[in-house]
């Protein structure tokens, strides 16, 4: 079918448009929709996820905790599902678990699977300054002033002072 | 203007042609994408958060043996023009490097290289560790890894899910976080028409395709990158044995095609290849993309065996060189110098004829 805005491209997209109480289905060419502001698959694909994103309805994030129009929102981050259904990222860690029963759907389509059977991660508790024992070469005077510095420009107060401590240590 | 005889090879060693199978492949790359538990993710915390991450992973990076005092490149702090030359030399990805829209360099954006280890730090996730190595060397490549990220993970806690494994910003990276990628060259099969199917099949056992640049490039020069698509579902061991099957079976197709282009078609196959090598070593002005279809032709002349005065090394730096940021900056002029396809044009007949006497 020929595109009902320009008669020359092939239609993509139907939109059903209510204008005057009057309904209006429109076929459209990629171009016109887009014109239109109307993001047809093809466009919406051109992310690596945008496709799966778009394939999943509101039937996906039903009974999940999560409402359709996706104002819940993460508690460490404030992303929303909407958010993430837009740019195809979420916003924190804690994000895969407040959005933990459509992320589980979504990554068995993506994956094939939810389950993670590599490596496990060696340290789990975040804190500035966490190394275990078992350092093998210490850095050296010149390292940790570059570090120390960094420290500073990123007002991570408490490295530096870590940092500053040990130098003196080196001293 | 960045001083890259701070890395070892200037960052290029993947391109010195040693690893296995270097007439097709020109490189294996490894990455694990990792973010540090109880941050927010790059695209939605602040510039601060960002250097305060920075600065916790150089102090992580500086103890580690795999990293010891690496080279550090600030990207928020270059000008785009050396944000481009680490970009051209594989080093970072167009996103770190803030060649993407309109949105620039991020404040915080940094890379850490050591020989042929590297860290992205505030790309999409908080740290990509990446190992590159010339050929096909999927073990070598993942071994260097997984080393780093052994001393990396003994220093700082990365998010972390029983079930989902290491969390990531996008859900195509969960679990693993790893993507192998095999930068291949196929003109064999893009020759025989049998690329699409060859493609189309990958996609079928759960690998995909991008160009030469990676991520949502195009495909130049008959480069074709192959890496695995899922990340989650299968341990790190198990993807790269599934990859390394894969790539070796393109290989054999690829070989198979050029056995069949020889045997039916001599004198096209010969006569593309010689037309390339007679352009590239006596034309007087070169556009990047042309240089890089001729090389083609001319890398499949070098693999047949019919051009022998050329090293696949002398390949692989015109791949770099003649590209416009590159070519640019050691010719003195701007990107977009018209001037610029006739100094690429001298500089590969430069290279060419130098190896020819240099090869007797």
């Amino acid at each position: 079918m020929k595109c009902t805005q320009c008669g020359e491209r092939e239609a993509v997209v139907q939109l059903t448009q209510i204008a005057n109480e009057q309904v209006v289905h429109l076929h459209l060419c990629e171009r016109c929709a887009a014109e239109k502001g109307v993001e047809t698959a093809a466009g919406v694909g051109k992310t690596p996820i945008g496709s799966f994103l778009a394939s999943m309805g509101p039937a996906d994030l039903a009974g999940s905790g999560v409402t359709p129009d996706g104002d819940e929102s993460c508690t460490n981050c404030g992303a929303t599902i909407a958010d993430f259904k837009q740019t195809g990222r979420l916003g924190c860690a804690e994000c895969w678990l407040a959005f933990e029963r459509p992320l589980r759907d979504l990554v068995r389509r993506l994956h094939g699977s939810s389950r993670h059977t590599g490596r496990r991660a060696i340290l789990t508790e975040a804190g500035p300054g966490t190394v275990p024992g078992g350092r093998r070469e210490g850095p050296t005077e010149s390292d940790l002033r570059s570090q120390l510095k960094l420290a500073i420009e990123a007002e991570n107060f408490e490295l530096a002072a870590e940092l500053r401590d040990r130098l003196k240590g080196l001293e | 203007m960045i001083d890259l005889s701070l890395v070892a090879d200037g960052g290029m060693g993947w391109l010195d042609a040693s690893g296995p199978q270097s007439h097709l492949v020109l490189s294996t790359r490894v990455r694990l994408a990792r973010n540090l538990s109880g941050r927010i993710f790059t695209t939605r915390n602040t510039a601060r958060e960002r250097l305060d991450i920075l600065s916790q992973v150089a102090a992580a990076a500086a103890e580690t043996v795999c990293l010891h005092r690496p080279a550090l490149f600030r990207l928020d702090q270059l000008e785009l023009e050396d944000r481009t030359l680490l970009h051209e030399r594989h080093l970072v990805s167009r996103e770190l490097a803030g060649l993407d829209g309109t949105a620039g360099v991020r404040a915080g954006a940094a890379l850490f290289v050591r020989d042929r280890l590297s860290i992205m730090v505030n790309e999409e996730d908080h740290l990509r560790l990446q190992g590159l190595h010339s050929g096909l060397d999927l073990a070598g490549a993942a071994g260097a890894v997984e080393g780093l990220d052994v001393e990396l993970g003994q220093r700082l806690a990365f998010a972390f899910h029983p079930e989902f494994g290491y969390l990531t910003s996008c859900p195509t990276n969960v679990g693993t976080g790893l993507r192998a990628s095999v930068l291949i060259h196929l003109p064999g099969l893009v020759l025989t028409k049998e690329i699409s199917k060859v493609l189309q099949s990958l996609g079928q056992v759960g690998l995909t395709h991008r160009g030469l640049y990676g991520e949502g490039s195009e495909v130049v020069g008959n480069f074709f990158q192959l890496s695995n698509q899922t990340t989650l579902g299968q341990s790190e061991p198990d993807l790269l044995d599934h990859l390394g099957k894969m790539v070796r079976q393109v290989i054999e197709y690829e070989e198979e095609a050029r056995l069949v282009l020889r045997r039916n078609v001599p004198a096209i196959i010969e006569d593309k290849v010689w037309r390339a090598y007679g352009l590239l070593r006596y034309a007087r002005t070169l556009t990047f993309e042309e240089t890089m279809n001729l090389l083609s032709g001319v890398r499949l002349g070098v693999g047949l065996g019919l051009i022998k005065d050329l090293s696949l090394y002398a390949l692989n730096k015109m791949l770099i060189f003649t590209q416009p940021t590159h070519l640019a900056v050691a010719e003195g002029a701007a990107v977009d110098d018209p001037e610029l396809a006739v100094r690429r044009a001298a500089y590969v007949r430069g290279l060419l004829e130098a190896e020819a006497v240099r090869r007797g």
